[in-house]
């Protein structure tokens, strides 16, 4: 396996402090490796955007990292740990090193400047001494990256259409050439056909700039198909993690299953679709022990009492783990991230 | 460009509406008021003066009632407003061209610099929202809940005197001549010096909250997050992204207010005796000078749509989504 | 003068919806415990009653005139007296009972056209609806107190209910122009289109599922056409155009500013009213402030905005930087903004 370039350690996220906080990702540990995309699923609730926000510290008030490290291997750098950075060193770190795509909703582009302007008022941030005309021109590279004609970057948002500004997001995100990209739904709102597209172009990207991917969707079928290794947050934890193929064809985690038999195969054989019954949990309220014990067909009796660790059962692989007493762990899931820091 | 067409049409339409209005108040008036204009007058009132008088009153009963209408705007063509009760024999008009720039001097730069000055308080309130800032809410509450008149006689009582800097009344010395030489210009700026103020304190504070609560709706949309994740400066995101957007519905605000603006200045112009319509408003009412009192509200309505006019070409121009083609 | 701050294009919140799944009491309690719309009522109140039994607690009848002439606040007189040696506190007193009529008579005359032609024009739609605005406009457009003046200039003896209806008949516009907004983003709602698709009749639909929705906006509506009434009405009495002999505190103003009570150096003459009307005014801001927080959410002063880090020094959570609690492990690394706090086995107490 390839290096790592983030590590998220023991990471915890709560909304607010004191006794009502309410802890929206509890103790994840999880690694992105150099080049690889990892997929990140779960319901609404599930704490998956708040991670993605959380690790470059980006959660608006009253969200706070109540524990943890983030820690960033750049190429040439000391490893850093994003929580442990100043506001200026911060400001430095994101988009350069980490960027985000955001859902290209109406809201995400600012209504008042023209796609030129936010498009590169990053480089300007981060490189001062770059001259417009370079701006500009690194501008429509990107653009015609993403397949939008170049005279599009003095338009406004509200002269894009849906497919366009998720493009423009996307380009927007690469304008610094990071080392990774965090995308969060950046394809739920479009339609299906777009979806696709947009898909096999960020692929095609990724291939070309060699950036690492973490994919957080609601929608498991994309992940299959599109990233290398996959996890599965529910109620605020990681229950489970591996490659996509192997989940894919044998998940372990009764939710993981749950989540692969709520969409039909295009091909295959028909079978009955069966969603999960029950709804997410409250994450005032947790259930005791295993968050998903309440909905879980295949609970039993350590699952309403202690929470399960996650780590690589007995008899599987080692680039695989899961969070389930029915298969109880012999490695916690530090083992799991690859070689030692150099 | 549509929709700049569009808010010619309305204001032509308001125009109208208002001179309507304007035709039809003084027959709410009982009796006959020109005729004790005319018996003390007698013989220094031309027949033509007589005509517009009895026209703008709708007196000329013995034409149908379009007839007085169109007979009234043939009039306000000519720049005919009537001849005013107190300061006879001049014409309305002439009256109301010396008051005029008293007022829009005082009005819009005072104005002005209230807005700007209450916006940019108002985004350092909005953006730096739970700091000690937002204690100084209140305080700008209670200030724009002061009637501005009130605020000018607190003004004259405590800062005037007979030894003060501030002159107590008018727009500028007794002794000196207006003209366009330093020292009336100098007066006039020094007499104009409380009533700005007390419009200022006054109006300001409604831009501060205005705008503070725009910002913080403004900063929880997607693309001040966007913005920040972006990593950049947080003088630009404030300015570029969250203030600009936040500034939009004000401006519509603005114009909108510019009614209440106008009104808060009369009074102020009342309390401070300084020279202008609002002054001629007080004069107007207290003897009954029905023509310039319709003159001034001409006045004053055009005065506003013109003002809203330039608020609506602003919006425009910092508004791309109303520039749409098409 | 008070500029009213509500958002003109904000929707009405689910939040708001009558009958949601916060039950009635709780919201209640919720607007009644902040502590601005409180204050705002009680002041109000007080108001109220005073106007109710001004008459019977003024020691004297303001227009009983005195030998004491221009004096200043004493113990027969606590607010001192006017030029014809008349009890300014007992005129305060008697006056507040023509401003309170006037303003909130204006106000509900004010609501009711705007419910009217705002809600319609933003139900029906069409031909009506470009009628009505265009109508709105106009009467928005239109400076209203120089139209006031005007009107209650040329009506012969304007006493307390003309100029209330005349208020009240030239107010309306904003708060129309605001009701056909919400109308129009709330006729589209889901259970709206129920309703009209099972047959409901418009005007019950009016009533009965868009008007709850609309409480919040209606009240705060009213509240800023009072302070409007209240101050349009001063200013017609401190003008001389209202009838002069009934007293409010308008009036007040007026004898003061005719009989040069500032060159007099009479204070006491014009600062009771002036404070009185400031007052009033602040206490309706307030109140307003608490319907639109209650509307808004977003604009209420969220609790705890400090995290306390663990030098003591509070750090004030902001939009862009989600604050760090957590030990340090690198003693070497001096995090100047993330606030750092060494955590118990159990966190309890970190910030407030």
């Amino acid at each position: 396996m390839s290096q790592p370039v983030l590590e998220i350690k023991n990471l915890c996220v709560d909304y607010g402090v004191g006794e009502d906080a309410v802890h929206a990702v509890r103790d994840v540990n999880l690694t992105l490796h150099r080049g690889e995309v990892l997929g990140l699923a779960g319901e609404s609730g599930s704490g998956k955007s708040t991670l993605a926000y959380g690790v470059t510290r980006l959660l608006a008030p009253p969200g706070v990292i109540s524990r943890g490290e983030v820690i960033y291997h750049g190429r040439d750098t000391e490893p850093i740990d994003v929580m442990q950075l100043s506001a200026v060193q911060l400001r430095a770190f994101r988009w350069a090193q980490t960027s985000i795509v955001f859902q290209g909703a109406m809201n995400s582009l600012n209504p008042v400047f023209r796609v030129s302007e936010q498009l590169l008022d990053a480089i300007e941030a981060h490189e001062p001494k770059l001259s417009k005309a370079a701006r500009l021109a690194r501008g429509r590279d990107l653009l015609q990256l993403v397949g939008i004609a170049a005279d599009r970057m003095d338009s406004y948002p509200h002269q894009l259409s849906g497919g366009m500004r998720q493009r423009v997001m996307i380009a927007m995100a690469l304008v610094l050439e990071p080392q990774i990209v965090i995308m969060d739904e950046p394809t739920t709102a479009l339609d299906v056909v777009m979806q696709r597209q947009i898909l096999g172009e960020l692929i095609q990207l990724r291939e070309r700039l060699g950036f690492s991917v973490l994919f957080i969707t609601h929608d498991l079928s994309l992940l299959v198909e599109f990233s290398d290794r996959i996890a599965i947050m529910y109620g605020g934890r990681i229950v489970e993690e591996a490659p996509a193929a192997t989940l894919y064809r044998d998940s372990l985690h009764p939710y993981s299953e749950g989540l692969l038999k709520s969409f039909p195969a295009l091909r295959g054989p028909r079978r009955e679709l069966t969603g999960i019954p029950g709804s997410p949990p409250d994450l005032r309220a947790m259930p005791t022990g295993c968050s998903f014990h309440p909905r879980c067909p295949r609970a039993i009796a350590p699952c309403s009492v202690d929470i399960p660790v996650l780590g690589t059962p007995a008899g599987t692989t080692a680039d695989r783990a899961v969070a389930c007493w029915l298969h109880p762990v012999e490695a916690p899931a530090d083992a799991l991230s690859a070689e030692p820091v150099g | 460009m549509k929709y700049l067409l569009q808010r010619v049409a309305f204001y032509i339409f308001t125009a109208w509406a208002a001179i309507t209005i304007n035709f039809f108040i003084p027959r709410m008036i009982p009796g006959d008021p020109v005729e004790s204009l005319i018996s003390r007058n007698k013989g220094q009132l031309s027949t033509k003066a007589i005509d517009s008088l009895y026209v703008l009153f709708g007196l000329n009963k013995h034409e149908s009632l379009f007839h007085q209408y169109v007979h009234y705007w043939v009039q306000l063509f000519h720049g005919d407003l009537g001849v005013s009760f107190t300061f006879f024999p001049t014409s309305t008009a002439e009256v109301l061209k010396q008051a005029l720039p008293w007022t829009l001097a005082l009005v819009g730069i005072t104005t002005l610099i209230s807005f700007v000055v209450g916006t940019g308080l108002g985004v350092l309130a909005g953006w730096y929202r739970g700091s000690w800032i937002d204690g100084l809410l209140p305080v700008t509450t209670f200030l724009s809940s002061i009637p501005y008149f009130w605020l000018g006689l607190v003004a004259i009582a405590l800062l005037t005197g007979v030894n003060s800097f501030f002159p107590a009344s008018g727009g500028y010395d007794p002794g000196v001549v207006p003209s366009f030489t330093t020292g009336f210009i100098g007066s006039a700026i020094q007499h104009s010096l409380l009533p700005a103020a007390t419009i200022f304190i006054s109006s300001m504070s409604g831009w501060i909250l205005g705008m503070r609560n725009m910002m913080v709706t403004v900063t929880s949309e997607d693309y001040i997050t966007v913005a920040h994740a972006k990593g950049l400066s947080e003088r630009r995101v404030m300015l570029g992204y969250a203030a600009r957007n936040a500034l939009l519905p004000n401006v519509s605000g603005f114009a909108l207010s510019l009614g209440f603006i106008v009104s808060g200045t009369l009074l102020v112009e009342i309390v401070f005796s300084y020279p202008g319509i609002g002054y001629l408003l007080f004069q107007a009412v207290g003897s009954k000078d029905y023509p310039v009192l319709q003159g001034i509200f001409l006045i004053i309505t055009m005065s506003v749509l013109a003002a809203n006019f330039l608020a609506d070409i602003a919006y425009l121009l910092l508004d791309p989504r109303t520039r749409r083609e098409g | 003068m008070t500029i009213p701050t509500s958002d003109l294009t904000a929707v009405a919140p689910e939040g708001a919806v009558a009958g949601s799944s916060s039950g009635p009491k709780r919201r209640k309690f919720r607007f009644v415990a902040n502590t601005k719309a409180i204050v705002g009522l009680v002041t109000i109140g007080f108001f109220i009653v005073i106007a109710i039994i001004g008459p019977w607690i003024a020691p004297y009848n303001p227009d009983a005139r005195s030998n004491a002439l221009v004096q200043g606040p004493s113990g027969a007189h606590w607010f001192g007296t006017t030029h014809l040696g008349q009890d300014i506190l007992s005129q305060l007193l008697i006056g507040t009972r023509g401003v309170m009529f006037v303003g909130f008579l204006a106000g509900a005359v004010a609501m009711v056209l705007s419910i009217l032609l705002g809600i319609t024009a933003g139900y029906l739609g069409g031909v009506i609806d470009e009628c009505l605005s265009a109508l709105t406009n106009v009467f928005l457009v239109i400076p209203a107190l120089p139209l006031i003046i005007i009107i209650s200039a040329t009506v012969k003896s304007a006493g307390d209910l003309t100029v209330a209806l005349v208020i009240g008949c030239t107010s309306w516009a904003w708060g129309a122009r605001i009701l056909r907004a919400q109308t129009l983003s709330l006729r589209n709602r889901d259970y709206v289109q129920a309703s009209r698709a099972t047959g409901e009749s418009t005007w019950r639909i009016i009533i009965f599922e868009i008007m709850p929705n609309l409480v919040a906006i209606i009240a705060s509506s009213f509240v800023s056409t009072v302070i409007f009434a209240v101050m349009s009405e001063i200013t017609l009495a401190f003008i001389g155009v209202s009838n002069v002999s009934t007293w409010n505190w308008g009036t007040i103003l007026f004898w003061a500013q005719s009989e040069q009570a500032l060159a007099q150096g009479a204070w006491w003459w014009f600062v009771p009213a002036g404070l009185a009307i400031a007052i009033l005014g602040t206490a309706l801001a307030l109140l307003n402030f608490g319907i639109d927080e209650f509307v808004s959410p977003r604009l209420r002063s969220s609790g705890a905005t400090k995290v306390r880090t663990a030098d003591g020094a509070k750090v004030r959570m902001k939009v862009g930087f989600t604050p760090v609690l957590m030990s340090r492990h690198k003693p070497a690394e001096v995090a100047e903004f993330t606030p750092v706090v060494t955590v118990p086995a159990a966190p309890k107490g970190a910030g407030q």
